[in-house]
């Protein structure tokens, strides 16, 4: 027979308390706790099945047209030709932009989350307002991201930098690969933030305090210790950055974007194709859809192979991260 | 002698935080400079210096210096910053153009009344207006032809409308798995449903728009044999798959950050876990669970590419099985086509401006919601 008496055992995850709840409860059956459980079970289904729907029908029908051809090659003018077309130029646009972006999202977001985390008292108004701006950042639409490239790199920014190097034609002043990658890394920034943050709160006071006392600087604590324990978080948070902006079609549509080009983006002031967006053209712009249906789940296929698997890497990254520092503290 | 603070002692340390702190002020340095830019574009339609009227009443050449520069950066619609570059000779020349013009107006629009309106007033923008050759007043968004119609309420309807019908379709599914994956699931289960619900927010929403314009559509319109295949509802329903990973993990997070003591206590006393989790653990997260629904729906009313691929025609209809289009679409699709300046290019940006204060504004009520939540649970436990 077991009994509780109090103190003896505390409950200390919930896999205890369902036991105790098992062992407790009496064997009478209610219908309606039953019932709505399971409504609340078949929902979690429902989007898990959505998800499994969604992933099986692109693998499925992408896989005929997906080959080493198929992203390899440089289409002609018609990209809608089933047999030669290619996205190689899509795949290099893409990862270009998203690269140029890192370049300049990685190092701003990263010491904004270690002024937030390491620096700034956690009351005082002006951490409050940048937490404010960060969850706002977050929250603003991807189509006014776009109209924001367009209005201030475009317009202001590379309208006056043509003006100062004395450029008759527009060279930065219309679309380009560096007014997109910057407009994404605005978009990204609170993804690293976050990311960084969460994991730089991770690790224990210990570690800083034990530098500290042994007579180390802060910025050397933080260069040294802090930093190195923290990049597996500021890893995720670039990968999740890089998948998400990967993916963004919206924001790039007026700042660089190109429904054709003959050759690969060259220069940062060159346009460039894009996989999202070539998703876009074949599915709303094709003559014939069920011709080029093939390509078009290919092109799908190959967006996500680049975007989910990043997102896997991070997931994954994330879990081991976590359990790594549950063994620590 | 005390210990050195500050950037005497250390004038490295000093730079190096006062650099940190500089560089993290980028966050609201962006925050303002996108609210100052969009609305910088945007300020002509609301300082009334934009004008579409066709026929309008020309200022002779002669009359140049009879006018105040105001008056005459409007009439030629120039930006200050142009105005001020221009010549006397250039204006000049620009007005003999601006007269020219009227005269080379097609013969119809002379007596036409509609061409003598400037349509991005705002009793124009706003309120139902008939149109020569239209029986009744009606809210008409036709950024193209002679005669450039800018009714905004079709496009505010149909952004409402599938955002509503996203969210109706979202809320209930993932504030039920947040439910249960949070309460009743078995831990081991959890570990797994959670990051897989995540995953879903994985997923390009070009992707997603993609997935409803091929499958969605068709699987729906043999269910519910509506006419128009591609509508507000398909729409409003791919949407929610977008907005579900959203609301599902701050629900779940509000959930979970429930003292356990309030569980253990109602388990004690004999609930079950259902009415644990509806009656104790529910209510308590409440706020938290409103906030994820508040946060949703600005990431739905901001949603572009998923309404941009399913639907296209800008109808004012009130019907969810009407084919719609929503302020995000119409910018992305018409931006392109817009002259760089022009009224059609200036009202697009005011309805940017329009969005990002709504999502603002939702963001600001959310993030205050729970940051209210979460100070309450903190002070009770």
């Amino acid at each position: 027979m077991n009994t509780v008496t109090p103190g003896q055992y505390l409950p200390e995850s919930s896999s205890d308390t369902t036991r105790i709840t098992r062992h407790f409860r009496a064997e009478k059956f209610d219908f309606w706790s039953f019932f709505f459980s399971g409504l609340t079970g078949l929902a979690t289904l429902f989007i898990v099945g959505i998800l499994a729907v969604i992933l099986l029908n692109i693998v499925i029908n992408g896989w005929s047209g997906f080959s080493w051809h198929f992203v390899s090659t440089i289409p002609k003018k018609d990209f809608f030709d089933v047999h030669t077309t290619g996205v190689l130029p899509m795949i290099v646009g893409t990862s270009i932009r998203v690269i140029v972006m890192t370049i300049f999202v990685i190092p701003v977001g990263v010491i904004t989350a270690i002024y937030l985390t390491e620096y700034a008292a956690n009351t005082s108004i002006i951490t409050r307002i940048i937490r404010a701006a960060v969850n706002n950042l977050a929250g603003v639409p991807s189509i006014v991201f776009g109209l924001f490239g367009l209005g201030f790199f475009i317009n202001f920014v590379g309208k006056n930098m043509d003006k100062l190097l004395h450029n008759t034609s527009a060279v930065w002043g219309q679309p380009a690969l560096i007014w997109a990658s910057l407009t994404l890394a605005v978009m990204t920034l609170p993804v690293v933030i976050v990311a960084t943050e969460e994991s730089l709160k991770a690790i224990p006071p210990g570690l800083r305090e034990a530098s500290l006392a042994l007579g180390a600087t802060k910025l050397e604590t933080i260069l040294k210790i802090v930093l190195p324990q923290a990049l597996p978080g500021i890893l995720t948070g670039g990968i999740l950055a890089v998948s998400r902006a990967a993916g963004e079609v919206a924001p790039i549509l007026f700042t660089g974007v190109a429904y054709y080009m003959a050759s690969l983006p060259g220069h940062l002031s060159d346009q460039f194709m894009d996989l999202g967006y070539h998703v876009f053209v074949l599915s709303t712009q094709s003559p014939n859809i069920e011709q080029t249906r093939p390509i078009l789940y290919a092109t799908v296929l190959t967006l996500l192979l680049l975007t989910f698997a990043l997102n896997i890497v991070a997931i994954l990254i994330r879990a081991r991260m976590r359990k790594k520092l549950r063994a620590l503290g | 002698m005390g210990i050195h603070r500050g950037h005497q002692a250390r004038p490295v340390e000093w730079l190096a935080e006062k650099f940190i702190f500089l560089v993290s002020l980028s966050a609201i340095l962006m925050v303002l400079l996108i609210f100052l830019f969009v609305a910088r574009e945007a300020l002509p339609v609301f300082v009334g210096q934009t004008n579409t009227a066709l026929v309008q009443k020309p200022i002779p050449t002669v009359e140049l210096d009879k006018h105040s520069p105001a008056e005459l950066q409007a009439y030629l619609e120039l930006t200050p910053e142009q105005f001020k570059q221009m010549s006397r000779e250039t204006l000049k020349a620009l007005m003999d153009v601006k007269v020219e013009a009227q005269d080379d107006i097609p013969e119809q629009f002379r007596n036409d009344p509609d061409a003598r309106i400037n349509t991005t007033e705002w009793p124009y923008l706003l309120k139902a207006h008939r149109w020569t050759d239209y029986a009744k007043p009606e809210y008409i968004w036709q950024p193209v032809g002679e005669v450039k119609k800018f009714n905004i309420i079709p496009l505010v309807v149909g952004t409402l409308k599938t955002t509503l019908i996203g969210l109706l379709f979202a809320v209930p599914l993932a504030v039920g798995a947040a439910i249960y994956v949070s309460q009743l699931a078995r831990p081991r289960v959890r570990e797994i449903l959670k990051p897989t619900i995540e995953l879903l927010s994985g997923i390009p929403s070009v992707v997603v728009g993609f997935f409803a314009l091929l499958v969605m559509a068709t699987v729906l319109q043999t269910i519910f044999h509506y006419q128009t295949r591609l509508n507000a509802f398909v729409a409003g329903i791919a949407l929610g798959f977008a907005v579900i990973p959203v609301i599902f993990s701050i629900a779940e997070d509000a959930l979970t950050s429930v003292p356990r003591a309030y569980t253990q206590g109602a388990l004690a006393l004999g609930a079950s876990r259902w009415q644990t989790a509806w009656q104790i653990v529910l209510p308590a997260a409440l706020p938290g669970v409103f906030a994820a629904a508040v946060l949703g729906f600005g990431r739905a009313i901001g949603e572009t590419m998923i309404v941009l691929m399913v639907c296209s025609a800008s109808v004012m209809s009130w019907s969810i099985f009407d084919s719609t289009r929503s302020i995000t679409t119409t910018i992305a699709a018409e931006m392109a086509e817009a002259v760089n300046g022009g009224p059609h290019y200036r009202i697009l940006f005011m309805l940017g401006a329009l969005l990002f204060a709504a999502t603002f504004i939702s963001n600001m009520i959310g993030d205050f919601v729970i940051h209210r939540f979460k100070q309450k649970l903190e002070g009770k436990r």
